[in-house]
């Protein structure tokens, strides 16, 4: 079942295009994600989507109303939750909960009983009169998530979620989404952190307003990524990353850290006699070293996505 | 010596919290030296501790090797900062902001330099651009030249890439592991653990402490801890499955699971097996090594942060 449908969705700003048509699905129970560097075009898109901003052409169906014809009932339908956007600190939690409630038009014992499922999920049972300021941001961030979908909307979007937090309060808070998106609401995560991105089940890419790669993360790592990335741990990476940067086989060569990624021009698989050729040559130009180790390593998001917009440039 | 840094015994309280507990470590020379942790960890803290900008309860910080070659008193031109908030001027050019900070400096033929770090930075074509107008990695570039110029032999960077895209991200680090060739030392902030993995050596800090130390592979060799990274289909249904019958724990990606084991963990075609048994399609499983989240989380989970 589609719980959005973008059809040809265009915004301009004078001569300049933000959104340059773009269309695509997201499914109800969904975690999708959507991606693209800072002016990409996402915040633009977000905004018309949420029923904020009118599109210039095309529209858009979300929890099957038209961003164009009956934004109003699309802003009821929704939550919005991002890491700028804040509870008030100077309130308790009990009464951000109740501000927010009432902003939805929540009251008597559905207020209450939704209030109490905010605060279970956020970890805070029977700390509701604690001051929000106080709380760390791992708690004020899933707080913010339980406020934001108090009204059980359909469908949630969540701008940039999780920068900057530890990686505990990370983990619990994906934890979270994998829940409510168990439960079936849609969960539309915006982001340019792509480790975040590897939370999601599917994920859109766009580039200067233009829908650029779409798939699952295996799928788009699978699709992109057109050669075989080597992983080389040895002493003097500089010495030996200088050495292979002339080798017919190197596409790029990079040091990581305490290794190097060397990507080559083709993809091999992992037992094959030219993969071998290539280790050997290597082994000879690191020389002497004793424990140089080289590995085939898995891309991550990150890679696929300057694979992508490297080729674009 | 191949220390350029000490850092001995440091702690200071903002009235009654820790924000550092008694922190020690040595910075090697010419590597990249990270410090890693959340928001809140005690990272700015420390480095303006470092680079003489607030002063400790107790503790020091000793630059003797640094000091031993130019002299006592002459470290202010030997280390330089990149603080968290832009500090340059917005209505200077990208040439002039960094004529300012060389006479500050009192450089005197700094325009080859100057030159030479345009073009390492990628920012030539922008040189008479106010800096206000410039992107933000752009800024950050700038930023990097600006302390690059009077030739510092240690530089203090403060989560240069919090807020950066993936693409300027990467540029980035690619300008950093080109200043290595320079000897130059560099000790780096971040909060983003898959940035950590990028490091010679790191300093993992939770709440004002040190948690762990080591290069990335000694940290995760030390903890013995396994991970097996399975790709299926339903993946959700697979993680039911898993929770409940295998002695790990198990996290949940948009279309992977990876179970984290500590200590033994079982052979790769009995989870297969099992999860096929329930009807779970699994087109790729095999045993990784763990990421520095997965052992920045062990770590505070068995309550060593």
């Amino acid at each position: 079942m589609k719980s959005i449908e973008v059809k040809n969705l265009t915004k301009k700003f004078g001569d300049f295009i933000s959104v340059n048509d773009i269309s695509f699905d997201v499914y109800k129970g969904e975690i999708f994600g959507f991606l693209g560097a800072n002016g990409a075009g996402k915040s633009t898109t977000i905004k018309m989507l949420c029923g904020i901003l009118e599109p210039t052409s095309g529209d858009a169906l979300v929890s099957g109303f038209s961003i164009d014809k009956d934004p109003e009932s699309v802003k009821k339908n929704i939550g919005y939750m991002s890491q700028k956007f804040s509870l008030y600190g100077d309130l308790t939690v009990n009464e951000n909960l109740n501000f927010f409630g009432g902003i939805y038009g929540l009251e008597g014992s559905i207020l209450e009983k939704r209030k109490d499922w905010a605060l279970k999920i956020s970890g805070l049972e029977n700390k509701g009169n604690i001051l929000t300021s106080t709380l760390s941001v791992g708690f004020k961030q899933r707080l913010a998530l339980g406020a934001a979908v108090m009204h059980e909307p359909k469908i949630v979007f969540l701008d940039e979620p999780t920068g900057g937090v530890d990686p505990v309060s990370r983990r619990k808070f994906w934890d979270l989404i994998h829940e409510i998106s168990d439960k079936g609401m849609t969960v539309f995560v915006t982001t340019h952190y792509l480790d975040e991105a590897e939370f999601c089940n599917r994920i859109i890419l766009i580039n200067a307003g233009k829908l650029i790669a779409s798939g699952s993360p295996a799928e788009l790592k699978e699709e992109f990524i057109e050669s075989t990335v080597l992983e080389i741990v040895c002493d003097d990476t500089i010495a030996v990353t200088e050495l292979l940067s002339d080798e017919d086989y190197s596409q790029n060569v990079s040091v990581f850290g305490n290794s190097i990624h060397l990507i080559l021009k083709k993809k091999y698989s992992e037992n094959s006699e030219e993969l071998d050729v290539i280790k050997r040559s290597i082994s000879e130009k690191t020389g002497r070293q004793d424990n140089v180790k080289i590995n085939i390593i898995l891309p991550s998001l990150e890679d696929v996505f300057l694979n992508l917009l490297e080729k674009r440039e | 010596m191949d220390t350029a840094v000490s850092v001995k015994n440091i702690v200071k309280k903002f009235g009654e919290v820790n924000a550092l507990d008694d922190i020690s470590f040595n910075i090697k020379k010419n590597k990249i030296f990270g410090l890693v942790g959340p928001d809140g960890a005690g990272k700015t803290t420390l480095i303006r501790i470092m680079c003489g900008l607030l002063k400790a309860d107790s503790g020091e910080v000793d630059f003797t090797e640094i000091e031993s070659t130019k002299g006592k008193g002459k470290i202010k031109n030997e280390i330089g900062y990149l603080s968290q908030k832009f500090s340059l001027y917005t209505d200077l050019t990208v040439d002039e902001n960094i004529e300012f900070i060389a006479d500050i400096h009192g450089v005197k033929n700094y325009q080859t330099r100057r030159d030479e770090l345009l073009q390492f930075t990628r920012l030539k074509d922008f040189r008479h651009f106010q800096a206000g107008k410039l992107s933000g990695g752009m800024k950050q570039k700038l930023a990097l030249a600006c302390t690059l110029i009077y030739r510092p032999k240690v530089i203090f960077l403060d989560e240069p890439t919090t807020g950066v895209d993936p693409v300027s991200r990467r540029e980035f680090w690619i300008i950093l592991s080109g200043l290595l060739k320079e000897n130059i030392t560099i000790l780096i902030s971040t909060p983003y653990m898959d940035e950590a993995e990028r490091f010679n050596y790191i300093v993992m800090m939770n709440n004002g402490k040190l948690i762990s130390e080591g290069t990335p592979s000694e940290i995760k060799a030390a903890m013995n801890m396994t991970v097996m990274e399975i790709v299926c289909i339903p993946v959700r249904d697979a993680y039911k499955i898993l929770k409940k019958n295998v002695n790990s724990d198990v996290q949940m990606f948009g279309d992977r699971l990876n179970l984290i084991f500590k200590g033994d963990f079982p052979e790769v075609n009995q989870v297969r097996e099992m999860l096929e048994n329930n009807k779970i399609i699994v087109s790729d499983i095999r045993m990784k090594i763990p990421s520095l989240e997965n052992v920045f989380i062990e770590l505070m989970e068995s309550g060593n942060a």
